[in-house]
């Protein structure tokens, strides 16, 4: 991701400036990442450490920002939890995007029945609300990690599907893919090697904005109690934990995480759109 | 929640046609059947066993058989599907085992609530939304402006926004109330202000930007011109050429935003204890009392289903060009 | 001044924004003059890029934001650059009305016909709506549509392009203009359709003895409908003069070429091409817009640009019209 926002930034608009804005948010996303990777490591404190004698505690030396009702250190478990409230939205996005192209490409090849087909499941799909699904995958496979994530993957697909759908259809008419077919090339080569690598800067577009919809997602159902269970650290799960405090008028911990949360969000939508932007105005 | 930019595709299918109504009808009702046996049947694999929470651990062997026999539950699954389905459609949802009540008569006043936060939240969408919008599609200096807050707008997800708003307006200055939905019309509205803001307030952005896209797209418009070169007043060419055009894709956005906000009361509800529908299929996902999980996910799934099929009705009844069935 | 004119316009030149956000501007007209006199059709003639659109644009007051005008532009000899928003309003809703290429695009296809041709005379309060319906159906009648009443009711797409651009010249003459500015009203449509609508175009301008700035491509119809033809190249009027004239006996050398590239209807032949490739207005250097195509160049083409100038009872841009005279008429006559 980080290579991709810099190499996106460094190639020139057509006022002959650098994007700026592209190289800001990508590198805040690159630095997200970064934490997400780095960030158990970095963490000053264990994040599952409680301490009872040193239950929601203001911002100190000690603790940067304070502890919870458990005690535990707050800004390491933002930095420890980075990495869950990554892993995520990584997977649903990856899962979806990977499926949601296949589909698409193979629909857009084949045409006829299989592209009917699936734009009638597509739409049945777009008919069913996200959070709902992972509520019901919660009820059947249980509470945790994986439920929701399996559940968003699939709920993804279609988002992903529709758009490069569209694209793989146009990049199909091409005159380029019918001399391929002439010159014996099989479909399957055609598919990977020519339409997928035309398509490809679509569908990283439609992964860096799906990432911020799966994070929010994502972190809904840890925040329904029903994603990451305690006493893991993730941002949703976070922003539950602390609202207990807010009452008290301890507000760090709820808004440390939803702030990152929304910086997150904010980041990948941003640098998501412009790479959808400009992809469509390079055509 | 991602803005998906407009169909490219100049294909065949590029003409869109309108279905017919009958069309459309089957179509809706298909969704809700296919959707309703997916739940249905998923939640019958799902762990937990009804017998054992009715009669307790202590039960005897044969009592469990006869209340398995009682419950149907060792009939093959299509015909306890067809069961549930017969009962669904003389409106009987079963019995929630946690409140040893009808599950329709658990439903009935939470419908209410949660009736009520989507009202609420849907009148905020509109109102601030398509004026946001609006005001950033047309306003060239304003227009970054908009944008940035729309932007930041969309990436509140509810539960944060729900955090944010507790810890300012109910803690720190004390205006509402923290939890509950209240009793009382004036009392209710009081108690379900801050929900209707943390739901409303992403699909408002949403709102804004699709009607600034479709405000700035439509006066951009080649008619736009010919009505600005009759003469005609500006507000009326932005009224009746402008905001009328844009209203379709308007409109479609509203639509799904309305579907979304009531997925979207399962997180704020629980977010601010308010005991509607949201918050009972939170706490029946816990407490594995499936009869209600089925009931509320098939009434979201109706909704979503219903407000799509509205959508595609009151789009051809603003577009002529649809109402024919003729191309675009 | 000549301030009796119906449209007079002196000099005028028309920058645009290159980009949004950017200051760079990019000049679209150089110099355009020319003027329209009551009952006079005047055809504003050059390819696609030349400014000749631009032109209608700027004599509606209809730029993009951020266009930068300057030069004469007077209706009546009033400045319709200086115009009030109210006097403004009152120019293009009476006195002016503009008929434009696309007849698909320039209507809302959410309003029915009726709702779109009585629109304007209602809303600015000319008329009632019935005494506007009245009139509606009886200049649809004229422009020879017998079912008008149901027309009237039809959406933009249940009509033909040909019928559609009907439906235009009805709403262009609903308020009983002055002037109509017809920008290539008959490029959009079918080659069958063409010929009908431009006649009934015509004709209704000659019958209200209107006048007109008729903008095409086509030096042909141009000349066989117009009283005055000005030829526009690279945002610079180059010829003007009687249409017979021009079209006849071609002075600048631009004329001529376009003369000589037009297929004949009798003879199977090799046409002559312009060398080189239009030009667009911001690409123009210092000298005259078409030294870099004209055969006649001289260096004095390339570093000044000549100016309108009276050669042979009418008007021509060209250093070197009274020398190459005789050799723009070769090859024309036949």
């Amino acid at each position: 991701m980080s290579t991709l926002t810099a190499r996106l930034s460094s190639r020139r608009t057509r006022t002959g400036s650098v994007d700026k804005v592209v190289l800001v948010f990508g590198t805040v996303c690159g630095f997200l990442i970064l934490m997400a990777v780095f960030g158990p490591l970095l963490a000053p404190h264990p994040p599952s450490q409680t301490d009872i004698l040193a239950t929601s505690q203001g911002p100190s030396g000690q603790h940067l920002l304070g502890t919870d009702s458990l005690g535990r250190d707050i800004l390491s478990r933002l930095l420890a939890g980075a990495r869950l409230s990554f892993l995520g939205p990584g997977i649903i996005v990856v899962v979806s995007a990977t499926a949601g192209t296949a589909l698409a490409i193979a629909a857009a090849w084949h045409g006829g029945w299989l592209d009917r087909g699936l734009n009638r499941v597509l739409n049945v799909m777009f008919a069913v609300p996200g959070i709902l699904v992972a509520v019901l995958a919660a009820a059947v496979f249980g509470a945790g990690f994986w439920a929701p994530v399996l559940a968003l993957s699939l709920v993804y697909i279609p988002y992903v599907a529709r758009v490069v759908r569209s694209a793989a259809v146009r990049e199909r008419r091409m005159p380029y893919v019918e001399a391929c077919e002439l010159a014996g090339l099989s479909a399957w080569r055609i598919c990977t090697r020519h339409i997928l690598r035309n398509v490809f800067p679509i569908v990283m577009a439609q992964a860096t904005i799906g990432f911020g919809s799966a994070l929010m997602d994502f972190g809904a159902t840890s925040f329904l109690g029903l994603g990451v269970q305690p006493p893991s650290a993730e941002w949703g799960l976070m922003v539950s934990d602390g609202r207990s405090e807010l009452l008290d008028g301890a507000l760090q911990q709820s808004l440390s995480a939803g702030a990152l949360i929304v910086l997150t969000v904010v980041s990948f939508n941003i640098v998501g759109e412009r790479l959808s932007s400009r992809i469509g105005a390079s055509g | 929640m991602s803005v998906s930019p407009p169909d490219a595709a100049a294909g065949p299918s590029r003409g869109r046609r309108a279905a017919s109504p009958v069309r459309l009808l089957a179509g809706a009702v298909g969704t809700v059947l296919a959707a309703s046996f997916v739940i249905f049947s998923s939640l019958s694999v799902a762990p937990g066993d009804p017998v054992s929470q009715i009669l307790g651990q202590k039960a005897t062997d044969a009592q469990r058989a006869a209340m398995r026999t009682q419950l149907g539950l060792d009939d093959p699954l299509l015909v306890r599907y067809w069961h549930w389905l017969t009962g669904v459609v003389h409106g009987d949802f079963g019995t929630s085992l946690t409140y040893r009540q009808s599950v329709s008569g658990l439903l009935g006043p939470r419908i209410l609530t949660t009736l009520a936060l989507v009202v609420m939240s849907a009148v905020i969408i509109l109102l601030v939304g398509v004026a946001l919008g609006a005001f950033g599609g047309t306003s060239q200096r304003w227009r970054p402006v908009v944008n940035g807050v729309v932007g930041f707008g969309v990436a509140i997800p509810g539960f944060v926004a729900a955090s944010v708003l507790i810890s300012i307006f109910a803690v720190k200055l004390g205006w509402f109330p923290t939890y509950g939905a209240g009793s009382g019309f004036v009392d209710r509205i009081w108690h379900l202000t801050l929900p209707a803001v943390a739901l409303s307030l992403g699909w408002t952005a949403y709102v804004a930007q699709m009607t600034a896209a479709a405000v700035k797209e439509e006066a951009s418009r080649e008619h736009v011109m010919t009505a600005t070169g009759r003469g005609l007043p500006r507000q009326l060419v932005f009224r009746r050429h402008i905001m009328r055009n844009a209203s379709i894709p308007v409109l479609t956005a509203s639509g799904l935003t309305v579907a979304g906000l009531v997925a979207g009361s399962v997180v704020i509800e629980s977010a601010f204890a308010v005991d509607g529908i949201g918050s009972l299929l939170i706490k029946s996902v816990s407490n594995k009392d499936y009869s209600v999980v089925t009931a509320i996910s098939l009434l979201i799934v109706i909704v979503f289903v219903l407000v799509t099929t509205v959508i595609d009705f009151a789009q051809a009844a603003l577009d002529p060009r649809l109402r024919d069935g003729g191309k675009v | 001044m000549t301030s009796d004119r119906l449209l007079s316009i002196e000099g005028l030149r028309v920058d645009l924004p290159s980009r949004s956000g950017s200051r760079e501007r990019r000049t679209v007209i150089h110099d355009v003059t020319l003027s329209v006199d009551d009952g006079e059709s005047v055809g504003l003639v050059g390819e696609s890029g030349s400014g000749k659109s631009m032109t209608t644009k700027a004599t509606m007051r209809l730029l993009p934001p951020g266009a930068k005008v300057s030069g004469g532009l007077t209706f009546r000899g009033e400045s319709v650059l200086d115009y009030s928003r109210k006097e403004l309003a009152a120019y293009r809703s009476r006195k002016v009305s503009m008929i434009y290429q696309d007849p698909r695009a320039h209507t809302n296809p959410l309003l029915t016909i009726g709702d779109f041709l009585v629109e304007g005379v209602v809303a600015t309060g000319q008329m009632s709506r019935a005494d506007a319906l009245d009139q509606a159906c009886a200049l649809l009648v004229d422009v020879g549509v017998t079912d008008a009443e149901r027309r009237m009711l039809q959406y933009p797409h249940q009509l033909s392009g040909g019928l559609l651009q009907r439906m235009m010249i009805v709403m262009a003459l609903m308020p009983s203009p002055e002037l109509i500015l017809a920008d290539e009203p008959t490029t959009a449509l079918d080659v069958t359709v063409q010929s009908e609508v431009m006649a009934i175009l015509a004709e209704q301008i000659r019958e209200r003895s209107l006048g007109m700035l008729f903008i095409t491509h086509d030096l042909d119809l141009a000349a066989a409908v117009t009283d005055t033809l000005a030829v526009m190249y690279a945002g610079v009027i180059v010829e003007r003069g009687p249409s017979d004239e021009v079209y006849s006996k071609p002075r600048h050398p631009y004329t001529a070429a376009l003369l000589k590239s037009r297929p004949s209807a009798v003879k199977v032949e090799r046409l002559e091409t312009i060398p080189g490739r239009p030009i667009s207005a911001y690409e123009a250097g210092p000298g005259c817009v078409f030294a870099a195509r004209c055969p006649f160049a001289t260096e004095e083409c390339r570093e000044v640009r000549p100016a309108l100038r009276q050669v042979g009872g009418r008007s021509v841009a060209c250093h070197r019209a009274e020398d190459i005279a005789s050799e723009l008429f070769e090859g024309l006559s036949a």
